[in-house]
């Protein structure tokens, strides 16, 4: 739920972008699909521990050259997804940012929200299919209940500490409010509530995972749970597999258009961040 | 943000709180909502106030904390030394970032089905899945750690004579553990949440298999409310306490601005 | 007493992709228990060189050379008085333990270590700080822990890079005047690196400028004043006004 890490940017090795390390990425990639090829051969236990290949097979049959399965489950689970996690980001950024402006409002939430970001989101399941059974609403509920707490906190933290002089020009030059909002205040806040949307991305994955395993119709979820009661191992690693793709490349277009945004920015404060 | 007092700052603080339950109270008495699946919040809080001394729901605390403290401590035990090596030596490091980059997008909870099938329904299970979502966070934050340690403190205990081994022991492994111990504090929600899930789906014990009994239709819906309002006071509990340690054992770093 | 303590000889360090050196050919030596101040403009390579007499860098070309041999890793008996007091003590540790650290690695008693800690941080005026911790000082007093740290140690060669360069003029000579005590009551042997002329002046028994880059030595000015100094008195002196136009000119002169 927290993310420490994100306050301090990852520290890129300097030959990380070079040839030599993508070579060595690669590599790495490959002794690791090779390590689990050679571990599962001799292990020779192949209803539990498949084979790399036989999963990879298994992954194009069932999910990639399979156009029926990517509309029945795929469609839903990725609609939930980013619907649940784009409300979470106008939520977020909304409530974070009048919590940042307004200290005095930040003072009544603040142990409201300490607390209802303690609740682990899971946990809520039963309660949330009480209330809004366990169509679509609720999965969208529950992904924004659990995503949303990142972006408040970041948005609201980059609002806050805005560079005051950069405030009081705004001000100075009599900016509407709703221009300092959106032209001064935001885009100043800018890289942290992309940072606070990263770490929200990842945990409205795993809330998407867990609600369509816990009560579905449909979804990669559903097809997951459902390959678990049937005993077919094989499914299951391949959806694994499938859900470890899907949020390796939400994470790099994240990144795509955290870059994009941010170079724009830098260009438009004269790049002194 | 500092203009308000401290009591100005707790007063408005309790009114937040009691502005939410009193929405709650409204909403649930207004009959906007079926009151069979919206109990009132006095009657809940009531609930909440037996639960505290139910001999069933305690149990059920007790299991998840312990699957919940296994799994962060095998975390910690595994992730500690691997970052701190990857922090240290550039090949490893490289091994272990493709690894990460790797695994890390594989949603943890899109493991307990194959952790179900391979390990069962019992404690290994909870434990495994909790241990493999913390390692993450104490991983990534180690090698972090390690990699940000002064130059100019490493200087200084060169010149004053320290090899490598005096050197990791003095200087690198005090110098990271402050960013460590947030990783493990990160990571300790992510396995409270892991855990959770596991009981939830594997129907099993813990505060998860109390909350799925308390689901069921015809029972009274105040405990499973009670459940979540004590879970989420756990869970404040287990963060303000491993944030108060890391104040206390960190004093000298400023004071981790928000609790992202 | 002929053999220098430190000889730099014809030293040169060229940075991988920079087509000037940072420092060429620099030459000059320091003998025991002389106080020698470095001074140059900014960018002429003062701390490379520092690093270089430390053994934290290996020369491009040229040699150090402490008490005859040649510096290839850092030698033992030399401490080092970083200008970023902040970051060279160690937070976690308290005041006293941060200076008794160097000395763990001596594997000296106990009560050896005490006694040290103890002496060199009433030296330097400390004496009441040792449970403290560096983050609670003030700035002039984390460099006052850095120096008992150094004295501590009892190196033969004490490295000091613009140890005072980020504190206040007020501290700035309390600090000076400590430096100058600590080294007559141990006859140490001071490397002192500043941008300061008065400074380096006021301290030294001979200054030794740099040029600006690429660094190289442009003149050893013997300092003629008369010791014990005094912030007022020395500083007064005709004498001391004629020396530092001279290494101003010199700074200048490019």
């Amino acid at each position: 739920m927290t993310a420490g890490a994100r306050r301090h940017p990852r520290r890129t090795d300097a030959d990380q972008g070079t040839w030599t390390g993508v070579a060595l990425r690669l590599a790495a990639v490959a002794a690791l699909v090779a390590a689990w090829q050679v571990g599962t051969l001799l292990a020779a236990d192949p209803v539990f521990w498949p084979t790399a290949e036989v999963i990879a097979v298994r992954l194009w049959e069932m999910w990639i050259a399979n156009p029926t399965a990517w509309v029945e489950d795929g469609m839903p689970s990725l609609a939930r997804l980013l619907g649940g996690w784009l409300a979470a980001a106008l939520a977020g950024v909304a409530i974070g940012t009048a919590v940042g402006l307004l200290p005095w409002l930040s003072h009544v939430l603040e142990p409201v929200m300490a607390f209802l970001r303690s609740i682990p989101p899971p946990a809520l399941l039963p309660p949330f299919i009480v209330l809004l059974g366990i169509g679509d609403g609720m999965k969208v509920a529950l992904i924004l209940f659990g995503a949303v707490w990142p972006v408040v906190l970041n948005a609201a933290d980059g609002v806050a500490n805005v560079d005051p002089t950069t405030r009081d020009a705004a001000r100075a030059f009599r900016l509407s409010i709703a221009d300092i909002l959106t032209r001064v205040v935001l885009p100043a806040a800018a890289p942290r509530i992309l940072a606070g949307l990263r770490v929200s991305l990842s945990i409205a994955v795993i809330l998407m995972v867990i609600s369509e395993l816990y009560a579905a119709t449909d979804g990669i979820g559903f097809r997951l749970v459902q390959a678990q009661r049937g005993f077919r191992t094989v499914d299951v690693w391949a959806t694994v597999v499938l859900l470890g793709l899907i949020g390796y490349a939400l994470n790099g277009l994240l990144a795509v258009l955290e870059a994009r945004l941010l170079r724009g920015q830098r260009a438009r404060t004269g790049g002194t961040r | 943000m500092d203009g308000a007092s401290t009591l100005t700052r707790a007063l408005r603080g309790a009114a937040g709180i009691a502005l939410l339950l009193a929405l709650w109270e409204l909403t649930a008495r207004s009959g906007l909502v079926n009151a069979a699946s919206l109990p009132a919040a006095t009657g809940t809080l009531a609930a909440a106030a037996g639960m505290l001394t139910d001999a069933g729901f305690l149990q059920g605390v007790a299991e998840t904390l312990a699957a919940w403290a296994l799994g962060l401590g095998v975390a910690a035990l595994i992730a500690i030394p691997l970052g701190v090596a990857a922090g240290s030596i550039a090949p490893v490091r490289h091994a272990v970032n493709a690894t990460v980059e790797l695994l890390r997008p594989i949603p943890s909870v899109a493991l307990i089905p194959a952790a179900i099938l391979l390990l069962g329904r019992d404690l290994d299970m909870k434990v495994a899945l909790a241990a493999y979502a913390s390692a993450w966070p104490i991983l990534i934050n180690a090698i972090y750690g390690v990699g940000e340690v002064d130059p100019v403190s490493r200087e200084t205990a060169r010149v004053f004579g320290f090899g490598r081994l005096g050197m990791l022991w003095r200087v690198i492994l005090p110098a990271a553990l402050p960013l460590i111990v947030t990783g493990v504090r990160i990571a300790a929600g992510f396995a409270l949440i892991v855990a959770i899930s596991s009981e939830l789906l594997a129907g099993g014990g813990g505060i998860g298999g109390w909350m799925l009994e308390r689901s069921q239709p015809g029972v009274p819906r105040e405990q499973l409310y009670a459940g979540i309002v004590l879970t989420g006071l756990l869970g404040l509990a287990i963060n303000a306490g491993l944030r108060l340690g890391e104040a206390r054992l960190f004093p000298w770093r400023p004071q981790a601005r928000v609790a992202a | 007493m002929n053999e220098p303590l430190l000889a730099v000889e014809r030293l040169t360090v060229i940075y991988p992709g920079r087509a000037q050196p940072a420092l060429a050919d620099v030459s000059f030596s320091v003998r025991e228990g002389e106080l020698v101040s470095l001074v140059g403009p900014s960018g002429s390579g003062k701390t490379t060189l520092l690093r270089c007499v430390a053994g934290l860098r290996p020369p491009s070309a040229g040699a150090v050379r402490l008490a005859g041999r040649v510096i290839d890793d850092v030698p033992p008996d030399l401490a080092m008085v970083f200008q970023d007091y902040g970051r060279s003590l160690f937070p976690w540790l308290s005041v006293h333990h941060n200076v008794e650290l160097p000395l763990r690695r001596l594997r000296l008693p106990a009560a050896e270590r005490r006694d040290r800690v103890t002496a060199a941080l009433s030296e330097v005026g400390l004496a009441d700080a040792a449970r403290q911790y560096p983050w609670q000082l003030s700035g002039g007093m984390q460099q006052r822990v850095a120096i008992a740290r150094a004295i501590a140690y009892r190196a033969r060669l004490l490295l000091m890079d613009e140890p005072f360069a980020s504190v206040d003029a007020q501290t700035r000579a309390d600090l000076q005047d400590t430096a100058l005590e600590v080294w007559r009551a141990h006859g140490s042997t001071i490397l002192f690196v500043t941008h300061d002329i008065d400074e380096a002046i006021y301290l030294a028994d001979r200054v030794i400028v740099l040029s600006p880059p690429p660094g190289t030595v442009r003149a050893a000015i013997a300092v003629d004043l008369p010791r014990p100094r005094d912030q007022i008195e020395t500083r007064g002196l005709p004498r001391f006004a004629e020396l530092r136009t001279e290494v101003a000119r010199l700074i200048r002169r490019a």
